[in-house]
Order: C-alpha cells, then sequence, then structure tokens
C-alpha cells in the first residue's frame, strides 16, 4: 500500500508540471491583447510598451512562464490586471465559494445517484428501473440555467421560501454557517447536483446489475446470507468505481458552472473565470484556471488513493 | 420405499421437475428421484445442459425464483426443502447443505479477504464472536491444509493460486458443519495436477467429517474416484444409477455404455475413440418419449412413441430403458 501511495503521488509532480505549461499557454495563444481592457483606446506607444513592461509580458514566452510558475510555486499569481488586487486572494475566495456548493451539489447528486442506481440496478426492467433512468438520462440532459431559472419562479418567486441570488447577507465575506447564508446555496447546489445524479445513478446501475450476475452472489446465498448480507458485499464490490465516479463529479463541478453561478450571482470561480475572459485579466484567468487544474489533479489522487483503500485488486497494479 | 427407510436419509429427491420461464421455456430436469444415505457419496454424471447442475441447485434452491418452477419435493435432513420460508431457506443454506462452485476465483467475492468470507459463514449460523468466528477460519484452512495458513487468512482470492482458492472455497463450505456437502464440478477450473489433490482432499474430508456429498461431473474418471454410488443424466432425466461397481461393469443402459466407449482411459493409440453420435435434444417441451432414442442405435419403434419405464434391477439399481427388461426375465 506505501509503495502505491509514493507512486501515486510522484506520479503527479510531470502531470502538475504539464497542465501548468497548458494553463500558461492556452491563455497566450488566445487572441486578443490583455492590456487594451485597462488602457484607453487612445493611449500612446509609448505608454503601452511602458505598462507591458510592467507587466513582464515584453520578455519571451519561456522566461515569463518560468517567471509565472517560480511566483505561483511560492503562493503568488500576481495581480488582477482589472482590479490591482492579488490574484491568489481573489481565486481562494472565489475557490472557496464554489467548493461549499460544490460539495453540498456532489452529496446530494452521490446519495440521490446512488439510491437511484441501486433501486434500477436490483430491479432491473421494472417500472422502477424505467422511472430511475428517466430520471438520469432527464438530469444529465436538462439546461441547467434553465432549470435553476425554473427553481428560482418556483421556490423563490411563487413560494417565496428560499433567496433567488447571492451569497445572503454581507456577501461571500461575511459568511456564517446559519440559515441565512445556508438557505443562499441550496437552490444552485439542487441545480448543480443534477448532472452528477444523472452520472453516477447511471454508473451505480450498470455497476450494480454487473455485480449481481456474478456467480458470487449465489455463492453468498448459498451460505445463507440474506438480503442485507448480499446488499452490504454488493455496496463493497461497487463503490470503488461510484467513489471515483463521484470525484471526478466532484473535479468538474469545481471549475464552477458559470451558467449557474450567473443565475444564482453565486461569487463562485464560475464567475470569476467569466469576469477574467471578459476582461482579459490574463494573471487572473491563468491564476483561476491553475489553481482548480491543480485542485482536479489533487481530487485524481485522492479518488486512486481511496480507491486502493478499498479496493485490494487496485492495489497491485 | 417405505417410509422408515425414507426417515433415515440425507436427501430424499422425488420426482422433481425444473423448467425456466422466458421466451423459450426450458424444461431442464424432468421427474429426477434420488436418495442419498448420510455419509455416502452420490456421483451425478452427465454432459453440459443434462440438467446436473440444475437438480444441484435445486437442493439449495439457488435458481431464479421468479423465472422457475420446481416441481416434486425435496427432503433434506428432514427438512421439506421446497416448503421453506425466507428466514428458514436462509438458515438451511450453508448450515445443513453447502455448496462448493465451478470457478473459486467466480464464487468468491473479491473485494474481501478469504479469512472474512469464511468467518462470514460462520458468524451467520453461530452465536459466535467475530474473533472466534476468524480463529475458527483458521482452522478450517488448516483442515484444508492450505500452506501457511495465517497468511492467507489475510489474503484475498486474487492473491492466490486456482488449487488454493478451490481449498478456501471447500473451507467456507465447511464452515458451518454442514451435513450435506454439494460440489458442483468443483475440479474442472482447475490443472490436471491440482484436481487430484482436490478429488483426495475432498474425499478424505469427507470420510473424516461423515458428510454425505452429492458431487457433479461430465469426468467419468473424476465420478469414479469420489464415488459410492452414480447417477447418470440425460436431458434431465436420470437414466440409470448404481453402485460405481455395477455401472462401471455392467452399465444398462445405451447412454452409459456411449458415456463409458467414448472415455480415454484404456484406449488404444492410434485408436478411434467411439463418439455418441448425434447431440442432445433442445428441452423446450417436456419428454414425452425417450428423450436419447435419436441417438441410440437400439432405438424401437416403442421408444419414439412412449416414455421408457424406469425398471429396478435391484436395490437402488434402476435404469430407464425398454431394454432392460430383458435383464428382469431370467430373475
Amino acid at each position: 500500500m506505501l509503495t502505491y501511495l509514493a507512486k501515486r503521488i510522484l506520479y503527479v509532480l510531470p502531470v502538475a508540471l504539464g497542465v501548468s505549461v497548458f494553463c500558461f499557454l492556452l491563455v497566450h495563444i488566445a487572441p486578443g491583447d490583455p492590456l487594451t481592457s485597462v488602457l484607453p483606446p487612445d493611449a500612446s506607444q509609448q505608454m503601452q510598451d511602458e505598462l507591458r513592461k510592467i507587466y513582464g509580458f515584453d520578455r519571451p514566452l519561456p522566461v515569463q512562464f518560468g517567471l509565472w510558475l517560480w511566483k505561483a510555486v511560492q503562493g503568488d499569481l500576481g495581480t488582477s490586471i482589472a482590479t490591482g488586487r492579488p490574484v491568489a486572494a481573489e481565486v481562494w475566495r472565489a475557490v472557496g465559494n464554489t467548493l461549499l456548493i460544490a460539495c453540498l451539489a456532489t452529496v446530494i447528486g452521490f446519495v440521490l445517484g446512488c439510491f437511484f442506481g441501486f433501486v434500477a440496478g436490483y430491479f432491473r426492467g421494472s417500472f422502477l428501473d424505467k422511472f430511475a433512468s428517466m430520471l438520469a438520462v432527464l438530469g444529465v440532459s436538462v439546461p441547467h440555467y434553465w432549470l435553476g431559472m425554473v427553481l428560482v419562479i418556483v421556490f423563490s418567486v411563487q413560494l417565496g421560501w428560499l433567496p433567488p441570488g447571492g451569497a445572503g447577507p454581507g456577501g461571500s465575506a461575511a459568511w456564517k454557517w446559519d440559515w441565512e447564508h445556508v438557505s443562499h446555496m441550496i437552490l444552485p447546489a439542487v441545480t448543480m447536483s443534477v448532472i452528477p445524479m444523472g452520472i453516477i445513478s447511471r454508473t451505480v446501475r450498470a455497476l450494480v446489475a454487473d455485480i449481481l450476475n456474478q456467480e458470487f452472489v449465489p455463492a453468498l446465498r448459498a451460505k445463507g446470507l440474506m438480503d442485507f448480507g448480499v446488499f452490504r458485499h454488493v455496496v463493497k464490490n461497487a463503490a470503488p468505481t461510484a467513489l471515483a465516479v463521484m470525484g471526478l463529479q466532484l473535479g468538474y463541478l469545481l471549475g464552477g458552472s458559470i451558467l449557474i453561478e450567473t443565475v444564482f450571482s453565486w461569487p463562485g470561480t464560475g464567475f470569476l473565470l467569466g469576469n477574467a475572459i471578459f476582461q482579459r485579466d490574463l494573471p487572473l484567468l491563468q491564476g483561476t484556471i491553475l489553481v482548480l487544474a491543480m485542485f482536479f489533479v489533487g481530487l485524481n489522487v485522492l479518488v486512486d488513493i481511496v480507491q486502493g483503500l478499498l479496493d485490494p485488486r487496485v492495489r497491485r497494479r | 420405499m417405505n417410509p422408515a427407510s425414507t426417515s433415515t436419509l440425507l436427501v430424499a429427491m422425488e420426482n422433481v421437475t425444473v423448467r425456466f420461464r422466458g421466451a423459450q421455456n426450458v424444461h431442464a430436469v424432468n421427474g429426477v428421484s434420488l436418495t442419498l444415505e448420510p455419509g455416502k457419496v452420490l456421483g451425478i454424471l452427465g454432459e453440459s445442459g443434462s440438467g446436473k447442475s440444475v437438480t444441484l441447485k435445486t437442493l439449495l434452491r439457488l435458481l431464479p425464483e421468479s423465472r422457475t418452477d420446481i416441481g416434486g419435493t425435496v427432503i433434506v435432513d428432514g427438512r421439506d426443502v421446497l416448503a421453506l420460508g425466507p428466514q428458514e431457506l436462509a438458515d438451511y443454506r450453508g448450515r445443513a447443505t453447502s455448496m462448493i462452485f465451478q470457478d473459486p476465483m467466480l464464487a468468491l467475492d473479491p473485494v474481501y479477504t478469504i479469512g472474512e468470507q469464511i468467518a462470514e459463514a460462520i458468524v451467520r449460523h453461530e452465536k459466535i464472536s467475530r474473533k472466534a468466528a476468524m480463529q475458527r477460519a483458521l482452522e478450517l484452512l488448516q483442515l484444508v491444509r492450505i500452506p501457511s495458513p495465517e497468511r492467507r487468512l489475510k489474503a484475498y482470492p486474487h492473491e492466490m493460486s486456482g488449487g488454493m482458492r478451490q481449498r478456501a472455497m471447500i473451507a467456507l463450505a465447511l464452515a458451518a458443519r454442514p451435513k450435506l456437502l454439494l460440489a458442483d464440478e468443483p475440479t474442472t477450473a482447475l490443472d490436471a495436477t491440482v484436481q487430484i489433490q482436490i478429488l483426495l482432499l475432498l474425499r478424505q474430508l469427507q470420510r473424516d467429517l461423515g458428510m454425505g456429498v452429492i458431487f457433479v461431473t461430465h469426468d467419468i474418471g473424476v465420478a469414479v474416484e469420489v464415488s459410492d454410488r452414480l447417477a447418470v443424466m440425460y436431458a434431465g432425466q436420470i437414466v440409470e444409477t448404481g453402485t460405481v461397481r455395477e455401472l462401471i461393469s455392467d452399465p444398462q443402459h445405451p447412454y452409459t455404455r456411449g458415456l463409458l466407449a467414448a472415455n480415454l482411459h484404456g484406449a488404444k493409440k492410434g485408436e478411434r475413440l467411439e463418439a455418441i453420435p448425434g447431440a442432445p435434444p433442445a428441452l423446450n417441451e417436456p419428454p414425452s418419449s425417450c428423450s436419447f432414442a435419436p441417438r441410440c442405435k437400439h432405438a424401437e419403434d416403442r421408444c419414439r412413441t412412449g416414455l421408457p419405464p424406469a425398471i429396478v434391477l435391484g436395490e437402488g439399481r434402476i435404469v430407464r430403458c425398454t431394454r432392460a427388461e430383458a435383464e428382469l426375465a431370467p430373475a
């Protein structure tokens, strides 16, 4: 197990380096000059050059990358061109906010997805299976922003139970774990949970159906186990893959959904990314993508490790 | 058979039929009657699809209930197996009767250790702590002579060899001290050298523990090695039963003779093996005539028009063939 762990963690280094190169270059490949948004349209050539020098855009790309990476490793992601504030602080706050709703969404999606998946897998071909499958397909295919708006209309406008958007009084800076703040999480999280629910429920259904078809299930019955005893075995067999899928889904959700966060004005990474793109805020864009990508890489490692803990066969590979 | 002798039997199956419902019904078992005395070994011999595994699974009611119709009576150790409720059935499985499966790689749960799986069976049937159950699991692994049993207790199925896995499977089947052990081709998935070890182990455990064993195989050599009595199955029916000696030295049913003739043992090099022509029938309908008649060189008109009678040649010696009537004549 220890060698497995060490191997997994060592694998991260080249991946992380590759990801950072990609993050850096991607933004430079995109057309458009980052300075156009801060400079007046009639700025002189000299002024442009000066500003370019301040931000370091005049140096060759590899040097820019080296400097950027060196600072990034130390936790400095530069300053935002648009706001002049440090990127790291902005990104961390947004990540924290997105993490709140992404985790809640993943938990909702995982619990419901597993429930529907198990029901569908156990009662294959039945009405319940078809109903659960329909929900799953619906979950994956319904447009989020539309669902978000419908939820706002129903629960905020008509029923008045939940706030329609924002992160609560005082914004995300004054976040507290009380109902007033938590109630703001619910609608975006529920909207966000619909995709992982659909994907996890399809995965779990296939897993359960496959496991129930294996010969060890009658063998378990032959030693006298009843439904619950067999269920325990099915769960432990399905858990590694289901958790892996959940981890990856959380990774996707961390990127934040620009659409959902816009609909609910939630100050998360999606919101931040959207702004950074529209304002051509290069350092902010690079920083956000880098942090998100690192989260994704880290999550993958975590998933691998958990999978190794749960499934003895994985450890040997 | 009188009632007194029935009560001392470990297994008494009477006219058992198994039908699988589906787009096409399959009549897998058509009127099987068999008995087993405590501490004896019955070998069921037959080719793939002859209904031997289905017969075995009927004894544990392991067939999918929603798609299966079972008729007749199955009495094991005084219990009417077909009438057991869910709780009684679960208590009966593993405790009174347990089963060794064909491929231990598939029949063991890959994500639990061997020790956990054996202990689970013990805890299920006995009031005993997990720790004590683990100790018993260790003793069982010693009983089936697994090398370094302490280590195997914590091993996962994929970490062991095929022979060791089957030994673990046997230990698991013995966990709750069953009176009847069902073995469904337990050596088919193993290497030839390992097969013999497993057979010898099974035979010795059966003698030491005094279990009744029903052993299903398509390998005559294996069946002869382990069994006291043999039952030959064809198309869901037992066509001939008797002691091993009776069946080998004096086979009556043409199918049994064909099986023996098609065996490699004693064949000379360069000589063609005698195979049984044709293939077993599809079992979409219950048989109304002798199922073997289309492949039988002795078949007569009456074989094709009606079911052959079950002719009792002696104590536990039954043949389902019209030709066996001739045997009766002198007696």
